[in-house]
């Protein structure tokens, strides 16, 4: 739950004998989410509109919810429907409607291998900092199908779109010796990444954008756990006082029995 | 001077026998006055039970049980449909509530003596209602149709298979197909929504009926229809109604505080009410890296992995369960309850509640040769806390039992 406020690269164990083996050990820590702040969802749904709804869908998640949530609303709570057809809407025109790429899984699944997942409850399923890791983690790796590869994710089949807004990393390669049936062989594995170089923003903004897009997956996961939590506090001062009546009347019940 | 009751009352008694049965059992079904902690956890099961069929019928409404839209529908309920999620919630969190309680109820019938003569089918019953519970659970845990809901439903079922000769027969015949598929889920949801909740209300029915016949055990483990009033009404027994509604009200109420913490602020429990891998859709073509069942099963499913042959892990599960059946025969001790118990018997109540635990912790996580080791060893505590009670219970140094509750 709790999430510290560090940008470590804690390098554990690597112990994949390959790039592209399936589990990955490098953690880092993303910042605190805040799903209230509405200015960062606003951004993030930005973001994701912009970035990575040509190919993931979030399909549980309906536009005008949405825009009701992260607040393109007008002071009455009515949804501002223009403003959110006109920013956020690219391939219906029904606010009503979920978000779905144009992207179908046949034209997923053949030019990637697997079609990209949708990401509605990404954030549940991997953790906000795995997601936050995985955006900042992509490396420049001649031998990958487009060219790089990810250090929280080997073997991702996800180009890097944030590539121009970061830069490009360089990975750190470390010769390792491990034994093999009766004898010894060399294999190089990558323990780090070099910072990026060359990026249209600077690693700050890059940072801030990766930590809003995060956000508002935070927020796509669980979308009414502001309103949960508000309902929660009003349902257990009730509990309280009903907890301390009941005593009472028990307590003066019982004092019949001895 | 008339003892019936006037007015609609009077109607309904003349028809039906509801005073009669007011009286019997609540208003003048006489329990024994020194109830403490451990005896809120039936009327918290009810409790329970009750909110799991409330949530579980609107949660009908809205889930559809085919491949194609089951996870999809639950995401509707927690977004689209109002107040779903609550709905939703409440029933998540009354799956892990509802054994918690059972556990520790079941906990109070073993440190008190609770099966003992005269309460053997009252036991029995009741560890029928937790096989019930644990498979009403199970099949209600493939419905969201996520990953760990596939393929938990996916292990379990192919346990089955280890049966000789009828295995693999058998197992096509519980799934209703060759793997686990929408054939599957679709009887599942019809065992969840309507077979178990049946036989579970049924149970639970004959469970209290066969309790008032005898009248409820107390933490001292005497009995108090040994001692009558000249009314005939134990000397130290009150009537359930007022003092034990009342009292139970308030236990309600405690009950509900740390419910509704969970539902609000923690649903997920740290992964182990709702559980990571299961927020994203089931898939046949992908294993998830570790597959385990809710924590309530885990201390079965950690001995069935303790033992490295299929079959006889999946006996050595079945026995672990089997063997609550014959707790009333095992226990040979001259007292019923832990109070006046000596040490020895202390001693390996206190080793089988470590284990217990141990082997819920390990069921958790992922085997590994070490963890394995541990988890044969608390099976074999497990198994020996039960097995090696007739001799236990009989050597151990009891304290003299005094004649009336304290």
């Amino acid at each position: 739950m709790g999430i510290f406020l560090r940008k470590l690269i804690l390098i554990t164990l690597v112990t994949a004998s390959t790039a592209y083996a399936a589990e990955s050990s490098i953690e880092i820590f993303a910042p605190e989410m805040n799903v209230k702040d509405q200015a960062s969802l606003q951004r993030g749904a930005k973001y994701f509109m912009n970035y990575c709804s040509g190919c993931h869908s979030l399909e549980y998640m309906r536009f005008n919810r949405l825009a009701e949530d992260i607040g393109i609303a007008d002071a009455q709570g009515q949804v501002l429907e223009d403003v959110l057809k006109n920013n956020l809407m690219f391939n219906t025109d029904k606010v009503g409607n979920t978000i779905v790429t144009a992207m179908t899984e046949a034209e997923g699944k053949k030019w990637f291998g697997v079609a990209p997942p949708d990401l509605t409850l990404e954030a549940r399923l991997r953790g906000s900092d795995w997601i936050y890791g995985f955006l900042k983690s992509f490396y420049l790796d001649p031998k990958a199908l487009w060219g790089v590869n990810n250090l929280v994710y080997p073997g991702v089949a996800m180009p890097n779109i944030l590539g121009a807004l970061q830069g490009e990393q360089m990975p750190i390669y470390k010769t390792q010796t491990i034994g093999v049936d009766g004898g010894s062989m060399q294999q190089q594995i990558v323990v780090g990444l070099e910072p990026a170089a060359g990026g249209s923003l600077s690693p700050e903004a890059f940072d801030q954008m990766v930590y809003d897009m995060v956000n508002f997956l935070t927020y796509t996961a669980d979308p009414g756990k502001v309103e949960r939590q508000q309902l929660g506090v009003f349902v257990l001062l009730f509990l309280v006082i009903f907890i301390l009546f009941t005593y009472l009347l028990k307590r003066e019940y019982w004092k019949d029995v001895k | 001077m008339s003892t019936k009751a006037k007015g609609l009352l009077g109607w309904i008694d003349a028809r039906f026998p509801l005073m009669k049965t007011w009286n019997e059992h609540i208003a003048q079904y006489y329990a024994p006055k020194n109830f403490n902690f451990w005896y809120f956890f039936g009327s918290l099961a009810l409790v329970v039970l009750v909110l799991q069929i409330i949530t579980g019928i609107w949660l009908t409404m809205n889930y559809v049980p085919t491949d194609e839209r089951a996870f999809a529908s639950i995401e509707y309920i927690m977004r689209d449909v109002d107040m779903g999620w609550i709905i939703r919630y409440a029933h998540t969190t009354g799956a892990s509530a509802f054994f918690l309680v059972v556990y520790l109820h079941m906990f109070r019938g073993l440190i008190y003596g609770s099966y003992r003569k005269p309460r053997e089918l009252v036991w029995i019953i009741g560890v029928m209602i937790f096989l019930v519970l644990m498979a009403e659970a199970f099949f209600g845990y493939l419905l969201p149709w996520g990953q760990m809901s596939f393929w938990g439903a996916q292990v379990i079922t192919s346990l089955f298979g280890a049966i000789p000769f009828v295995g693999e027969s058998l197992a096509t015949f519980i799934r209703g197909d060759f793997t686990v598929s929408e054939v599957t889920l679709n009887r599942f949801f019809a065992f969840h929504v309507i077979l178990m909740p049946l036989i579970l209300v049924g149970l639970v029915f004959l469970h209290i009926v066969a309790l008032h016949k005898v009248g409820s055990n107390n933490p001292d483990g005497i009995e108090i229809k040994e001692h009558k009033d000249e009314h005939g009404h134990p000397r130290d027994g009150i009537p359930f109604h007022p003092y034990y509604t009342v009292k139970d009200l308030w236990g309600v109420g405690v009950f509900l505080f740390i419910f509704c913490l969970i539902m609000f602020f923690f649903p997920e429990g740290g992964g182990y009410f709702i559980e990571k891998p299961n927020f994203e859709p089931a898939d046949p073509l992908k294993t998830p890296d570790h597959i385990a069942p809710l924590w309530y099963l885990t201390p079965f499913y950690s001995i069935l992995r303790a033992i490295p042959d299929k079959l006889l892990g999946v006996m050595a599960m079945a026995a672990s369960i089997a063997v609550f059946f014959v707790l009333p025969w095992l226990d040979r001790g001259r007292v019923k309850s832990i109070r006046y118990r000596g040490v020895l018997y202390k001693s390996i109540l206190a080793l089988f509640v470590i284990s217990f635990f141990g082997l819920g912790y390990l069921g958790t996580l992922e085997p590994t040769p070490v963890r394995t080791l541990f988890a044969q060893l608390f099976s074999v505590i497990y198994f020996a806390f039960f097995l090696l009670m007739p001799w236990y219970t009989k050597w151990d140094k009891t304290k003299p039992v005094p004649e009336r509750v304290s």
